[in-house]
C-alpha cells in the first residue's frame, strides 16, 4: 500500500471516529457509533500494517501482540460487572498511559525516528518525547490510584499532605529543569538519566493528583484521566508525525475536558479547587458547618410502611445515588417500577450528574436492570415535577438531594445544584444510617416533617419493599 | 408498675368518635401500658369490643368501674362534671379541654389533684405535628364540609357535556385556607369544581394554587399573620375591602365553605345577610366555624337551615360525622403524644410509665393542669410556624465562581487579555517553530473544535459509553508503537537498538490492544442494554 493510500485511510478513520463520537447524541444512533469507531480503529490499523512504515518483518509480532492483548480485553469485557464499570475505565485510562511512555521511550531510543532534522526540528522532537512521555506517565499513575479508590482497595478519604501545593509545584520545577537538560543532551544517554527522573516524578506526582482527591469528586478525575489519556496519543502524534494521532487523541482529549467541566459545574466547584483537594483542604468553609444545625425530628419507616405509600401513589420519583450502586440494588429497583407501572402508577427517575462515581454511571446501571431510558431523566428536566409528585425515593444519595445547597449561603455545598426532593409531598430516604455524605455536611431533609427515613441495607429493604407491594 | 388506660365511651349527644381504635391499642402495649376500653365505646365508630379485646385491651362494663381503674384517661371530649366526678384523684387526663373558654371545668380537675394534657393546646410546631390533633381533625371537617355540601347541592361539581345537555360546574369559594380550608380546596378540586379561595395571609397563596384552585386576595396591604401560624384580627379598613370581596363573590358561586377563626376569639362575621340574598337559590353555605358562633350572621350552630332560598349547613360535628376515621387519626395523635411522655422517662423503655417533663416545650403547652395546679396558659411559643421573614430570605443565589462564571459574557478587559496572551504564543510559536510543526499544530487545534463542539452533543445518559468508547479510541496510539516495530531502514539505523524498541513497541501493541478490543466490546455491551 502507497503512502497516499494510508493517508487516506488515516482521514476515513478520523471521519469515523467523529461520527462514532457523534451518534452517542441519543441511544438510538449510539450503537452505529460505536460501530463506526471500530470500523475506524480497523481502519487504522490495517493502513499502518500494511503501510510504508510497517515491513513484513514486524507482521508476526504484531499478530502475536493484537491476539494476546484482544482476548485479554474481550474476556475483561464480557466478564465485568456494570457496577464495576468505573474501575474498569480508569484501569484501561492507565493501559494508554503505560503505551504512551512505552512509544515515547522507544521513540527516543530510535535514532531513525529523528533522521535528517535540522536542530530545531530535533529540539522540538525531543520536546514531544518529553511531554508525551510527561502526560502519559501522569495518566498511568492516576489511573492506577482511580482504580485502587473506585475499587475500594485504597480509602475514598482525600490524602492531604502538608504543604502539598508546594510539593506539586517543586516537583514541577524538576521537571522543567531535567526538560531543559534533555533538550540540551547531545547523545541518548546523555538524556536518559533527565527522562527517567521526570518519568519518576510524572508517576509520583499523578498518584499523589489522585490520592488527594475525595471520594464524591471522583466523576471529575475519571472524566480528567480520560482527557489526560487523550492528550497523551495526541502527544505521540506530534512525536511521530501522525495526524491521525493528533486528530484522535485531540477529540479524545477534549471530550474528556468537557465532561470534567460537566461535572465540575453540576457540584458549582471550580475544576481548580477539585484538583486542589477535598472539601475543607482548599476552598471549603468547615467553620460554618454547625452554623445550621437542621431542626426537627427525624422519623424512620418499614419497608412495609414505605410499600403501603408507594401503593396510594399516583405519581413517583426515585432518585439514585451511589449506594445503589454499591448495595447492586438496580435490579430490585427495576422490579418495584414495573410492578408500579403495571398499576398505572407514573414512575419516573431523575439523575444528578454526578450522582455514583463516573459520569452517566446511573444511566448505565438502571440500563443494565432494564429501566426504559425514556422514564430517566436529567436533573434539569425532572426538577420542576417534584411539587406535584406524591412520593420520591431518594436510594443511597445524599449531597446531591441536599436542600442547604440552596438554602444556606454558608453551607460548604452551597450553590451546588441539588434535586428538589423535598417538594414532593413525601419524600423517603434510603440509607444505612444517619452518617452525612461524602462532603461532611449535615442534611436538613432527613429533619424535613414531610420526610421519612428507611435505614438498612438498600438492596435488602427494597426487596422487603417489593414482597409488601406484592402482598 | 405499669399503668392503665382507660378510654370511656364518649358521652355527648351524636358523638361518634372513640379515643383509641385496635391498632393503637397495640402499639400502646408495645409501650408497656395496659389498657381498658369501656364496652361499646367503639361501636359508632364501627369498632366492636372483640377487635378490641383481640387487640389485647380489656372490655370494661360501666362507666364508673372504668374510670377507677384507669391511672391515665384518653378521651376526645372534654369530660363533664358527672365524669370529673368519677376520675380517680391524682389520676391523668388527655382529650380536647379549650382551657380558655371553660375556665369551670380547669378548675374542678384541679380540684381532684389531676394532671391534664389538652390536645387543643399542643403548640404548632413542625416538632409537635405529628400529634397536632385539631389539624387532623380540621383536615376531615374540610372534606366532610364538602362532602356536606354536595349532599344539598342541587347539581353536579363537574361540568359535562352529555347528551342530555350542558351542565356547567359548581363554583366554590372557600374563606380561610387553614388545615379545614385546605382539605376543603382538595376535596372539592377533586369532585371536579372551580375553586377559589381567600385568605388573609398571603404566604398561604401558592399552597392555594398547589391545590389547583385560585386565590383571590384581599387588595389591601396588611400583614395577617399572627403567631403560631393563626390568623389574627385584621384592621377596619381591611375588613371593608375583605367584606367587597365576599359580596363580589356570592353574587357569583354556588357554594361558600368558611372556616376562619381566630384563637381565643368569637369567629369573624364574614357573610352578612345581605350577600345570603344575593346568592342564587339552592346554593349552599358550610360554616365551619358554627361552633365559635359561626361566620355567616345567619348560621344555626349544629342545624341545617333554609334562608332566603340558600341552605346553611351549620354542623359543628363534621369529624364526628366520619368517626372511623376521625378515630383512627385522633388515636394515632394521642399515640405519638404517648411516646413523647415515654420518651422523657430515661430509665427504662417501654415500661408503661410517663413522665411529664416541662422543659419540653410540646409537653408544656399541652400541660393545663399539672398535679393540681393549673398551667395553663403557658409562655407564647417562640417560632411562628413559617416566619415570614424567611420566606424572603429563602431564594438565595449563589454567586457564580469559577467556570460557573462563563454563562455571563466575560468582561472586555478580561477578553482582551485573554487575546493577547493568545497572539504572543501564537506569535512564539510562529516566529521558532518549523513549517513541518505548524501543519501538526493546525490539525490539532482544529480537531480539539471539533471535538468541542461534537462532545456537546451527547446526552448525559450516555456519559459512560462516551468514556469508554473514547478510552477504546484513545488506543489509536497503537499506531505509534506498529510503526516502530519493523520499520524500513532508510539509513541512520546502524546505532537502532532494534531488540529493545522491539519489545517497548511489542509491550505498547499488547497494551494497546487490551483497551481498543476491551473498550469497543465493552461499549457494545454497554450500549445494548439502552432500551426505550
Amino acid at each position: 500500500m502507497s503512502a497516499t493510500m494510508a493517508t487516506i485511510s488515516y482521514i476515513g478513520a478520523t471521519i469515523l471516529f467523529i461520527l462514532s463520537l457523534g451518534g452517542l447524541s441519543n441511544p438510538e444512533s449510539s450503537r452505529r457509533g460505536n460501530l463506526y469507531g471500530m470500523v475506524g480503529m480497523a481502519l487504522a490499523v490495517l493502513a499502518t500494517i500494511f503501510g510504508p512504515r510497517v515491513t513484513a518483518a514486524g507482521i508476526p509480532w504484531i499478530i502475536g501482540a493484537m491476539v494476546l492483548g484482544g482476548s485479554i480485553g474481550l474476556y475483561a469485557a464480557r466478564t465485568v460487572q456494570m457496577t464495576q464499570m468505573p474501575e474498569l475505565v480508569a484501569l484501561m485510562h492507565s493501559l494508554v498511559g503505560l503505551a504512551a511512555v512505552l512509544v515515547g521511550y522507544a521513540s527516543y531510543i530510535d535514532p531513525s525516528a529523528s533522521v535528517g532534522f535540522s536542530p530545531a526540528e530535533e529540539a522540538i522532537h525531543k520536546l514531544e518525547v518529553y511531554i508525551g512521555i510527561l502526560i502519559g506517565a501522569v495518566t498511568l499513575s492516576g489511573s492506577l490510584i482511580a482504580f485502587g479508590k473506585l475499587s475500594a482497595r485504597i480509602g475514598g478519604k482525600p490524602l492531604l499532605l502538608p504543604g502539598k501545593h508546594f510539593l506539586n509545584l517543586g516537583g514541577l520545577a524538576i521537571v522543567l529543569y531535567f526538560g531543559a537538560r534533555f533538550i540540551g543532551a547531545h547523545t541518548i544517554d546523555d538524556g536518559m538519566l533527565p527522562l527517567v527522573v521526570m518519568t519518576v516524578i510524572a508517576l509520583l506526582f499523578g498518584i499523589h493528583l489522585v490520592m488527594s482527591i475525595g471520594g464524591a469528586d471522583m466523576p471529575v478525575v475519571v472524566s480528567m484521566l480520560n482527557s489526560y489519556s487523550g492528550w497523551a496519543a495526541a502527544a505521540t502524534g506530534f512525536m511521530l508525525s501522525n495526524d491521525l494521532l493528533i486528530v484522535t487523541g485531540a477529540l479524545v482529549g477534549s471530550s474528556g475536558a468537557i465532561l470534567s467541566y460537566i461535572m465540575c459545574k453540576a457540584m458549582n466547584r471550580n475544576f481548580l479547587s477539585v484538583m486542589a483537594g477535598g472539601f475543607g483542604g482548599g476552598g471549603g468553609t468547615p467553620a460554618a458547618r454547625g452554623s445550621a444545625q437542621p431542626a426537627g425530628e427525624v422519623v424512620s419507616v418499614t419497608a412495609t410502611e414505605t410499600a403501603e405509600l408507594l401503593r396510594e401513589a399516583r405519581s413517583v420519583i426515585i432518585v439514585p445515588g451511589y449506594g445503589m450502586a454499591v448495595a447492586q440494588a438496580q435490579h430490585t429497583v427495576c422490579e418495584i417500577t414495573k410492578h408500579l407501572r403495571a398499576k398505572g402508577v407514573n414512575v419516573r427517575f431523575g439523575i444528578h450528574p454526578v450522582a455514583g462515581r463516573m459520569p452517566g454511571h446511573m444511566n448505565v446501571l438502571l440500563a443494565e436492570a432494564k429501566v426504559p431510558y425514556d422514564i430517566v431523566f436529567e436533573m434539569d428536566e425532572i426538577n420542576q415535577d417534584f411539587p406535584a409528585t406524591d412520593v420520591t425515593i431518594v436510594i443511597g444519595a445524599n449531597d446531591i438531594v441536599n436542600p442547604s445547597a440552596q438554602d444556606d449561603p454558608g453551607s460548604p455545598i452551597a450553590g451546588m445544584p441539588v434535586l428538589e426532593v423535598w417538594k414532593a409531598r413525601t419524600s423517603i430516604v434510603m440509607k444505612r444510617s444517619m452518617a452525612s455524605g461524602y462532603a461532611g455536611v449535615d442534611n436538613p431533609l432527613f429533619y424535613k416533617e414531610n420526610n421519612r427515613m428507611l435505614f438498612g441495607d438498600a438492596k435488602k429493604m427494597l426487596d422487603e419493599v417489593l414482597t409488601a407491594l406484592k402482598a | 408498675m405499669a399503668l392503665t388506660i382507660g378510654v370511656p365511651k364518649e358521652t355527648a349527644t351524636g358523638e361518634k368518635r372513640v379515643a383509641t381504635v385496635p391498632d393503637v391499642v397495640e402499639k400502646l402495649i408495645k409501650l408497656g401500658f395496659k389498657v381498658a376500653v369501656e364496652s361499646g365505646a367503639g361501636d359508632a365508630a364501627n369498632f366492636s369490643d372483640d377487635v378490641y379485646h383481640a387487640a389485647g385491651a380489656s372490655v370494661v362494663h360501666g362507666t364508673a368501674e372504668l374510670w377507677a381503674g384507669a391511672d391515665i384517661v384518653f378521651k376526645v371530649r372534654g369530660p363533664t362534671s358527672e365524669e370529673v366526678g368519677l376520675m380517680r384523684s391524682g389520676g391523668a387526663l388527655v382529650s380536647f379541654i379549650w382551657p380558655a373558654q371553660n375556665p369551670d371545668l380547669l378548675q374542678a380537675l384541679a380540684a381532684k389533684r389531676a394532671t391534664v394534657l389538652a390536645m387543643d393546646s399542643v403548640p404548632r410546631m413542625s416538632r409537635a405535628q405529628k400529634m397536632d390533633a385539631l389539624s387532623s381533625m380540621a383536615n376531615i371537617a374540610g372534606y366532610r364540609a364538602v362532602i356536606e355540601a354536595a349532599h344539598h347541592f342541587g347539581r353536579f361539581f363537574t361540568g359535562q357535556i352529555t347528551a342530555a345537555g350542558k351542565v356547567p360546574p359548581a363554583k366554590v369559594f372557600i374563606i380561610g385556607a387553614g388545615v379545614a380550608g385546605l382539605a376543603a380546596i382538595g376535596a372539592a378540586c377533586s369532585l371536579g369544581a372551580i375553586v377559589r379561595a381567600n385568605d388573609t395571609r398571603p404566604e398561604v397563596g401558592d399552597q392555594i394554587r398547589s391545590l389547583g384552585a385560585e386565590f383571590v386576595p384581599v387588595e389591601y396591604e396588611e400583614e395577617g399573620t399572627g403567631v403560631g401560624g393563626y390568623a389574627k384580627l385584621m384592621s377596619e379598613g381591611f375588613q371593608k375591602a375583605q367584606l367587597g370581596l365576599f359580596a363580589k363573590q356570592a353574587k357569583e358561586v354556588d357554594i361558600i365553605i368558611t372556616t376562619a377563626l381566630i384563637p381565643g376569639k368569637p369567629a369573624p362575621k364574614l357573610i352578612t345577610a345581605e350577600m345570603v340574598r344575593s346568592m342564587r337559590p339552592g346554593s349552599i353555605i358550610v360554616d365551619m366555624a358554627a361552633e365559635q358562633g359561626g361566620n355567616c350572621e345567619l348560621t344555626e350552630p349544629g342545624q341545617v337551615a333554609v334562608k332566603h332560598g340558600v341552605t346553611i349547613i351549620g354542623y359543628t360535628d363534621l369529624p364526628s360525622r366520619l368517626a372511623k376515621q376521625s378515630s383512627t387519626l385522633y388515636a394515632t395523635n394521642l399515640l405519638r403524644l404517648t411516646e413523647d411522655l415515654c420518651k422523657t422517662n430515661s430509665v427504662t423503655p417501654a415500661d408503661g410509665l410517663i413522665n411529664i417533663n416541662m422543659d419540653d416545650e410540646v409537653l408544656r403547652g399541652a400541660t393545663v393542669v399539672k398535679e393540681g395546679s393549673i398551667s395553663w396558659p403557658p409562655p407564647p411559643p417562640k417560632l411562628s410556624a413559617a416566619p415570614p421573614a424567611s420566606a424572603v430570605a429563602k431564594p438565595i443565589t449563589a454567586a457564580p465562581k469559577g467556570h460557573g462564571a462563563s454563562r455571563a459574557p466575560a468582561s472586555a478587559t478580561r477578553t482582551a487579555i485573554a487575546f493577547g496572551i493568545g497572539a504572543l504564543v501564537f506569535w512564539f510559536i510562529g516566529a521558532s517553530a518549523p513549517p513541518a510543526f505548524l501543519g501538526h499544530l493546525t490539525v490539532f487545534v482544529l480537531a480539539c473544535f471539533v471535538g468541542y463542539m461534537v462532545v456537546w452533543n451527547v446526552t448525559p445518559a450516555l456519559h459512560t459509553p462516551l468514556m469508554s468508547v473514547t478510552n477504546a479510541i484513545s488506543s489509536i496510539i497503537a499506531i505509534g508503537a506498529l510503526v516502530q516495530i519493523a520499520p524500513p531502514m532508510l539509513g541512520g539505523g546502524d546505532a537502532r537498538p532494534d531488540e529493545a524498541i522491539r519489545a517497548l513497541a511489542f509491550a505498547g501493541i499488547v497494551l494497546t490492544a487490551i483497551n481498543m478490543f476491551g473498550g469497543f466490546a465493552v461499549t457494545q455491551r454497554m450500549l445494548a442494554m439502552f432500551r426505550k
